[in-house]
């Protein structure tokens, strides 16, 4: 190989970058993410939509946006039924009255995740009881 | 033709993955992500160190668009032909951060007149540019979901790649371009007769893989929604050595990760790696200091040489003997000559 040093030390950069995932995690010193979402507090098992499936969790964001548009943007709000209990489009009263701690909810998957959400611009956390 | 059977090619790709990968998530989620990133870094260890690293350079190509190190009074340009370790290192950054030699293409055409015209290629220049720095910020973001905590740069690069805060999720200005910018280095290819005659499978695959990427990945954002917490603890358990199968992810995760896999196993044994052969460009990573340094071409063999000097001293007496001009006159000392090995240049 002709100069060997200047290609070896290329592909160690080369490897160390792309071996960025790994080295970050080690000197992190969390080991693998694994989710922990607590149960609401108050014991409520019924959500306002499914939750099997990761359903919930992929389209929570989705339901929220369509509430928020119905009641801000066009001024109405309307309610969703689940077995008969009727639900506000809500986040505070109807979301964080069963999901009521945002660290311990909310937080436990959007920090890991990287992302931000707008909620909170507007909305307040309710305070821990 | 050609381009229809690479798209054929990454369609098939696709489906294999959106149908089998949720029903095989062990080859989906861990073989496959770990056989593609070995064949990614050993392919690119392989064909950098034991191919192109055999092929010896012997001399600075000194021949680079710019005015080498000369006299004083001559202007160096220091940037195109530069002398220094220095200035080859800046040379290599303008190159593979600005793609300064793709700029520099002009093009020859015929234009009205007629007159003859050699313009830029500013289009394919930009949508380069554009194409390969949205791919960078793409690849840092993903970066949230191999590493726990998530690293300092990702929110910065979120933020601003989500600046307009277009729908919700916030649409990534990257995510766009690079399907723009694909789309336009496809369309040269197609539309343009002459690049069109020259372009190959391998030109239209990879351009339909990554176009294949960008629209799972836009697709997975905004339309066909996973549950990315799953996706985060199976890439950190890739990330760590602990795999584990994901649950509750959609097939089209699926899709967007096997098209990522068959990119990085493809990477080393296409035009792709062009990627680790910028820094290999003899043009652009050598010092132009010939006018300096001798450099002498190291697979030179000796050659047998028989100099005027030599065959004068051999043959001396005999051409004043008979008259023939001869330029040391003096015969004082008959040394036997010989034929010398010298070494030259080729």
């Amino acid at each position: 190989m002709y100069d060997a040093g200047k290609i070896v030390l290329g592909l160690a950069v080369f490897v160390g970058v792309s071996a960025f995932p790994i080295w970050y995690n080690i000197a992190a010193g969390k080991g693998a993410y694994a989710v922990q979402l607590e149960p609401p507090p108050n014991g409520t098992k019924q959500c306002v939509a499914e939750t099997a499936n990761g359903y919930m969790r992929a389209e929570h964001m989705h339901i929220l946006d369509e509430w928020r548009n119905m009641v801000v943007r066009d001024g109405k709000r309307p309610k969703v039924t689940v077995d008969g209990v009727h639900y506000d489009y809500s986040l505070s009263k109807t979301c964080m009255n069963c999901h009521s701690n945002k660290e311990k909810f909310c937080d436990s998957c959007h920090t890991p995740a990287g992302v931000a959400p707008a909620c909170w611009d507007c909305h307040v956390a309710p305070e821990d009881k | 033709m050609k381009a229809v059977s690479a798209l054929v090619a990454v369609i098939v790709l696709f489906a294999i993955a959106y149908m089998v990968g949720p029903s095989a998530k062990f080859v989906f989620g861990v073989a496959v992500p770990y056989a593609a990133m070995a064949v990614f870094l050993g392919g690119i260890i392989y064909r950098v160190a034991f191919k192109w690293g055999k092929a010896p350079v012997p001399f600075a190509i000194a021949t680079t668009c710019g005015q080498q190190k000369s006299l004083p009074w001559i202007k160096h340009a220091s940037l195109e032909n530069p002398s220094t370790t220095g200035g080859v290192i800046l040379r290599m950054a303008f190159e593979v951060l600005t793609f300064r030699s793709l700029f520099r293409n002009t093009r020859v055409a015929v234009k009205d007149g007629p007159r003859v015209t050699y313009d830029g290629e500013w289009v394919l220049w930009a949508a380069a540019m554009l194409f390969h720095w949205s791919f960078l910020v793409i690849v840092l973001r993903h970066m949230r979901f191999f590493t726990e905590p998530v690293p300092f740069f990702v929110p910065l690069l979120q933020a601003v790649d989500g600046f307009f805060e277009i729908g919700i999720p916030a649409l990534y200005l990257t995510g766009v371009g690079l399907l723009l910018a694909a789309s336009v280095l496809f369309l040269r290819r197609m539309l343009d007769a002459q690049v069109r005659y020259i372009s190959l499978m391998a030109d239209y695959f990879p351009l339909f893989l990554v176009m294949g990427i960008a629209i799972t990945g836009i697709l997975m954002r905004h339309f066909m929604k996973t549950d990315i917490v799953s996706v985060k603890e199976m890439a950190t358990g890739l990330a760590t050595f602990k795999p584990v199968v994901p649950d509750g992810v959609g097939p089209i995760f699926f899709a967007h990760m096997f098209l990522v896999c068959v990119l990085l196993a493809y990477f080393p044994f296409s035009k792709l790696t062009h990627m680790a052969g910028v820094f290999m460009s003899p043009t652009r990573n050598l010092r132009c200091n010939s006018r300096e340094v001798r450099h002498i071409n190291p697979w030179n063999h000796p050659v047998r040489v028989h100099t005027y000097a030599e065959y004068e001293d051999e043959f001396r007496d005999k051409m004043i003997a008979c008259g023939l001009p001869v330029d040391k006159k003096e015969t004082e000392e008959p040394k036997k000559a010989k034929a010398g090995e010298k070494k030259v240049d080729d």
